[in-house]
């Protein structure tokens, strides 16, 4: 019995292990390509660790290239577009958790419906609309564009988190004498606490790596993103490998800062106690 | 402290009313207490008085003043729901004080006000801590603090002690007693607990499927039910009914069942010969006497250590005994029974009481 436990906690660990290795490998790969010096890059063959490491990739994407500016705007935009569309998706999810009107049903298919065509159906239109705006080759025009697409997923997704705090909560906020906007500020949404956290992260991610509206709407560096940055160390007869993968390693930093800021919230669960368990 | 006045007031979710017109005035400090089967629209009128409700029509007037279609912040009233409703993100303390820091109280006159409130609940070591942290009756007591720190005009409760266990029950119960005759306030209280129905209210409102059956005090409920409804609902075990027709002449009547059995009653007005009758008495009140005049089959013996509930058969109808007399414990097969004729209810043949 004892022997059988224990093999299986040991069976176990080594799933989650073996997951944890299949999901970082890349990510391990990314940096070590990143430390490799360019002559040892195709010369040791495949190794897991290069026999000199070396940090001048990073010092040239920092101090020679136009990496800076990318980052500067990637962190812009999409910071930007994470903070517009948690506060558009907190009101509307909270509206479509709580009130009962007459549109609401067709105003959640509509929603639906804009989540249903491929992106690349309408680069296309977008940049005619925004050409005329002055809104291409501009970090706003890619605010909006990311925030109006990834709204509706995001009120969906708050929308669940409301539904899942009971409505006493706030109706109790009421009687004590809050309006029902106070009830909401003050009462649901420090409970939704995880749920705007998920959001953020969700929508910060999104925006982050999304390559197609900043490739097809911003030309030249100084309003390109990350993504777009990336594939100006591809040239027409080589690809810098050490420089992309440095770049991409210092990408990386943001979101995981961002993680570690808002994990707190997504794993503790805010409502427990109150109500009756 | 208020009166609360409703009037024809009526509910509906869509096409479907829910309640049809409810007509209550509420003197100012007085106890009522709603009760009624599930789903006929109690926590529904509550709500309203609250305002947490639209009223389809008719009005509610709470110290005079007509609030349909006030904010529910607006009308001052406090509220205990059945799940508590506690802000997880709060202190006790905070939770407490939440309605006194919405109306910007001063920060002594908060503490002095929850510090009063913890103390007659008995909350004070528990002020610091999160509602997750707290059992099922301290969270029913903090719920409790919430609604007296402030002078609220009224107090609504749907259901307060649910959720307790039957001890526990039995506490609160007394306490809210205890704290309504100190505070003196007008409350409102909605439960399922018999009980707590006779023991607390100074009224009764009975309710079924959305209209009111009878408002009266616990006892006039028990001892004059309006109708077979209330007669059933009120007391437990719940009435004895034999459905016969009525007949009478001579200045004597009687009901008599489908076996042509005649049950003799003293003649009632608003009965009509020859239309169906309903014959109702409690339990607590059938006699077991060796000489009586009906002869009962036994079919159940249920002990419950206050006394013991026979399952009997009356000439065909099922029927219940309470009696505190051990002898029944092991009855013979077949029992004589007395209906005393003060004891006994009548109902016409639309249900309605007839004296
Ligand atoms: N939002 C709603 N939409 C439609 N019908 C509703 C709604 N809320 C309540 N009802 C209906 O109104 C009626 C009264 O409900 P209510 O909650 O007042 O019952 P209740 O007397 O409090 O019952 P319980 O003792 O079970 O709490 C029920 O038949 C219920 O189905
Ligand atoms: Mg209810």
């Amino acid at each position: 019995m004892r022997a059988k436990k224990l093999s299986l906690t040991i069976a176990h660990r080594l799933a989650i292990l073996a997951y944890i290795v299949f999901a970082l490998f890349p990510l391990f790969w990314l940096l070590k390509v990143a430390v490799t010096p360019n002559d040892l890059l195709y010369s040791e063959g495949v190794r897991m660790w290069p026999s000199r490491a070396t940090l001048e990739h990073f010092e040239f994407v920092i101090a020679h290239s136009a990496f800076p500016t990318f980052f500067r705007n990637s962190v812009i935009v999409s910071g930007s577009t994470a903070i517009a569309v948690t506060i558009i998706a907190s009101l509307a999810g909270y509206a479509l958790s709580r009130f009962s009107f007459r549109a609401k049903y067709w105003l959640i298919a509509l929603m639906l419906i804009t989540q249903m065509f491929p992106l690349v159906m309408l680069v296309a239109p977008i940049f005619k609309m925004l050409t005329p705006l002055g809104l291409t080759n501009s970090l706003a025009g890619l605010v909006i564009v990311y925030t109006a697409f990834n709204a509706p997923f995001a009120t969906f997704l708050m929308q669940s988190f409301f539904d899942g705090i009971p409505k006493d909560l706030e109706e109790a906020a009421m009687i004590d004498g809050a309006t029902q906007f106070k009830a909401f500020r003050q009462i649901i949404l420090p409970l939704t606490l995880p749920g705007i956290a998920a959001t953020l992260g969700f929508v910060f991610t999104a925006a982050w790596s999304e390559l197609l509206f900043a490739l097809m709407l911003i030309s030249g560096n100084d309003a390109a993103t990350f993504p777009v940055g990336l594939l100006s160390f591809v040239s027409k007869f080589s690809v810098d490998f050490g420089q992309m993968m440095a770049a991409g390693v210092l990408a990386l930093i943001p979101a995981c800062l961002f993680f570690l800021l808002i994990q707190r919230y997504l794993v503790q669960g805010l409502t427990a106690g109150a109500v009756k368990g | 402290m208020a009166s609360i006045d409703v009037q024809g007031v009526r509910k509906n979710y869509g096409d479907v009313e829910v309640l049809h017109g409810v007509d209550l005035t509420i003197r100012d400090g007085e106890f009522i207490v709603l009760v009624g089967p599930s789903g006929c629209g109690k926590s529904t009128l509550l709500r309203m008085i609250a305002g947490l409700e639209e009223v389809t029509g008719g009005d509610i007037h709470i110290a005079g003043k007509h609030v349909n279609h006030l904010a529910p912040k607006d009308r001052d009233i406090a509220m205990v729901f059945q799940s508590y409703a506690l802000y997880p993100h709060m202190s006790v303390a905070d939770n407490m004080s939440y309605s006194l820091r919405l109306r910007k109280t001063p920060k002594e006159k908060i503490a002095s006000a929850v510090g009063a409130a913890a103390a007659k609940l008995g909350l004070d070591p528990l002020l610091e801590r999160r509602p997750k942290a707290l059992s099922g009756g301290q969270r029913q007591r903090v719920a409790m603090g919430r609604a007296i720190v402030r002078q609220p005009k009224a107090f609504l409760f749907d259901e307060p002690l649910s959720n307790l266990d039957a001890r526990l029950r039995e506490q609160m119960r007394a306490e809210i007693k205890k704290m309504h005759g100190d505070l003196g306030a007008t409350s409102i209280y909605v439960t399922h607990d018999q009980i707590e129905a006779m023991t607390l209210a100074d009224r009764i409102v009975a309710m079924h499927a959305g209209v009111v059956q009878q408002i009266g005090s616990p006892l006039d409920l028990y001892d004059r039910p309006a109708n077979l409804f209330v007669a059933g609902f009120i007391g437990s075990p719940g009435m004895n009914f034999l459905e016969g027709t009525y007949h009478s002449g001579d200045g004597k009547a009687d009901i008599r069942l489908s076996d042509g059995t005649a049950i003799p009653i003293r003649p009632r007005e608003g009965l009509r010969d020859g239309y169906a009758a309903t014959l109702g008495i409690r339990p607590e009140h059938v006699e077991l006497k060796e000489d009586g005049s009906w002869q009962a089959d036994v079919e159940l013996v249920e002990p419950t250590g206050l006394g013991i509930i026979l399952h009997l058969s009356i000439h065909g109808q099922s029927f219940k005994i309470f009696t505190a007399d051990r002898a029944v414990l092991s009855p013979p097969p077949s029992l004589q029974v007395n209906f005393p004729e003060e004891h006994l209810h009548v109902f016409d043949e639309d249900g309605n009481r007839a004296d």
